[in-house]
């Protein structure tokens, strides 16, 4: 019964609950507890999530979530590839920002090799990164709200998604799994509609989150579902590992963009939205707060861009580790030998260890990556925002009602592929 | 797509920090980083220290895991952010645990470092410390096979329970067995 005698707040195993059943239990009667099995195919639990719940009547006397279904070894499968072969596995790992896999993953290689990379591409990335949390808040709030009736939400975000989506087709080629970043820069120059294509975005999208707010800030069902839901005070946050939105949701004033700077963010101007009151309501605000916030880094980012002679470089000058451009490769011998080099055998890396973390939507992403030296990398570890946030889930619901289970996995907008990897 | 040859790359400014470069072993550090927190706080336990890529590392023994997690944490370092093992087979001591710690306040991370040889691959939990933990010692333990004792209830979390071996060892085959 590890269970009864564990220090509070860590999460139990499925066992325990059901054993806790077993000793509250009173079968016959009428006064005893019962478990509930809650996925893994459920529409509400945003991915393949199973929860074990004792509930007694409608209240929640203790939940387990079971996670794994998804886990395909993606940590393993890194170290059979050279270091350049990791960034389309990073994209699958949160499949609502593969942009920010990219990015962490990107810049702990960028680390180990100690390579300096362009002002111009630093700013794309970071534009990029802005219009990728935009687009994971935007899948939130919809599944979110149709989780808790509001379909009509749903359709409307998924209106501005398409948009973001459309961006990044343009500029990768792919809606989704861009794998658009590289080691050392980035893959391709933007296209040239791409600016035009931003702009227009940033230029709506204000008048579009203005417009989410009118569909749902006043609502009285809205108001009624998340209010004084789900609460979680600062310290159980830091204790459990939460990061990102329901941290700060929760009071915690902290943002890696900001106190941690990396990749430029310490050249833009921008708030870090928080509240105190830690329930479904506070993160919610916050969230919609930080995509205002994020149009505004995004704008300024177009600004620093157009400042900038265009064609610039976005790759680092490190031709044995970024790929020669096209044209390059086919009139000079050496940009030729340089890119059969990297395609087959990779670039060596130098030993050491680096974790570096980036603020993804749902909080910090860090990647630990291990190097002996070789092309391949020997380790490689995520650290994911979802993961750890999972393990707050019992003391978020714990007392609370069978329906607010969704209303509270809706709001800390976890992403089951990158829990289980 | 660019197919024109870019404009050259502005000189990049030497950065002095990165000019320093690594200092390796526990003396060196202490005496170079006698200031930081985590040294301080550490001075007694630790048994080897390197800064490399501007990233602290303090390794202490396995049985002062939760001293240390302890100390550091009284020190400031107030935020667990990552539990994870590497596998250096076939050399010993084989494995090595890196703890990621945070602090909200200072803006640095520390990173805890425990090796581990193949012959007692146990240590204590650190869930008394920092119970968000929890799920990363669990996941060490699936996929490495290392004990954490004192865990409230370390059982497998990706695997499923009848699983046989531990994934992320470096002699289980990336195909898996067949």
């Amino acid at each position: 019964m590890a269970s009864l005698e564990a220090p509070d707040m860590i999460t139990p195993g499925i066992e325990d609950v059901v054993a806790n059943a077993k000793l509250h239990g009173n079968a016959g009667t009428s006064d005893h507890t019962m478990v509930l099995n809650m996925g893994p195919q459920h529409p509400s639990t945003h991915g393949v999530l199973r929860l074990v719940l004792e509930i007694d009547g409608e209240a929640i006397v203790a939940l387990a979530p079971d996670i794994g279904y998804l886990h395909t070894g993606i940590e393993k499968t890194c170290e059979a590839k050279f270091y350049q072969q990791v960034i389309p596995l990073t994209d699958r790992i949160d499949y609502l920002c593969p942009m920010t896999n990219n990015l962490a993953y990107c810049l702990a290689v960028e680390k180990l090799l100690e390579l300096e990379i362009p002002e111009r591409a630093q700013i794309l990335r970071v534009l990029l990164n802005e219009i990728t949390r935009i687009q994971s808040h935007l899948v939130w709030l919809g599944t979110h709200a149709m989780d808790i009736g509001a379909l009509t939400m749903f359709l409307y975000c998924w209106r501005e998604r398409e948009d973001t989506l459309r961006i990044f087709e343009s500029i990768s080629g792919q809606r989704m799994m861009t794998s658009y970043f590289r080691i050392g820069g980035l893959a391709l120059e933007p296209p040239l509609e791409f600016r035009e294509q931003v702009q227009n975005f940033l230029d709506i999208m204000p008048g579009r989150i203005d417009q989410y707010e009118s569909l749902l800030t006043g609502n009285p069902i809205w108001i009624g579902r998340l209010q004084g839901v789900g609460t979680l005070s600062a310290a159980e946050a830091v204790a459990l590992g939460v990061t990102g939105p329901p941290l700060r949701a929760s009071g915690v004033d902290w943002d890696l963009r900001r106190d941690m700077p990396y990749s430029s963010y310490e050249k833009f101007k921008f708030d870090v939205p928080t509240s105190t009151v830690g329930d479904v309501w506070a993160r919610y605000t916050v969230r919609l707060l930080e995509m205002r916030e994020s149009v505004k880094i995004c704008q300024q980012a177009m600004d620093m861009l157009a400042g900038m002679p265009a064609n610039g470089r976005i790759v680092a000058d490190a031709p044995k580790i970024v790929l020669p451009y096209r044209e390059q490769m086919k009139t000079q011998m050496e940009s030729l030998i340089h890119h059969f080099k990297i395609v087959t055998e990779g670039f060596a890396v130098p030993a050491g260890e680096v974790y570096q973390a980036v603020e993804s939507p749902r909080g910090e992403m860090g990647y630990y990556v291990v190097s002996d030296g070789t092309a391949k990398p020997y380790r490689v570890h995520m650290r994911n925002p979802s993961f750890a946030t999972l393990q707050a889930l019992e003391t978020m619901c714990k007392g609370r009602l069978l329906a607010d289970v969704v209303a509270v996995i809706g709001s800390i907008d976890i992403v089951l592929g990158e829990i289980d990897r | 797509m660019a197919t024109t040859a870019p404009t050259p790359n502005p000189a990049p400014v030497p950065d002095a920090a990165a000019k320093a470069g690594p200092i390796f072993g526990k003396a060196a550090v202490f005496e170079a980083m006698a200031e930081n927190a985590a040294v301080k706080a550490l001075s007694e336990l630790a048994t080897d220290a390197k800064f490399d890529r501007k990233e602290l590392t303090i390794t202490v023994a396995r049985e002062s895991i939760v001293a240390a997690c302890e100390a550091v944490k009284a020190a400031g370092y107030n935020f667990f952010e990552d539990l994870t093992a590497v596998d250096w087979y076939p050399q010993e001591p084989r494995f090595q645990l890196s703890y990621h710690i945070l602090s909200h306040g200072m803006k640095e991370r520390v990173r805890l470092a425990v090796r581990l040889d193949s012959a007692g691959l146990t240590l204590d939990s650190i869930t008394p410390v920092w119970p968000s933990a929890n799920f990363y010692e669990r996941e060490v333990f699936d996929l490495f096979g290392i004990h954490f004792a004192g865990h409230p209830r370390l059982t497998r979390i990706m695997m499923p329970e009848n699983w046989e071996g531990h994934p992320l060892r470096k002699d289980y085959p990336v195909e898996g067995y067949r």
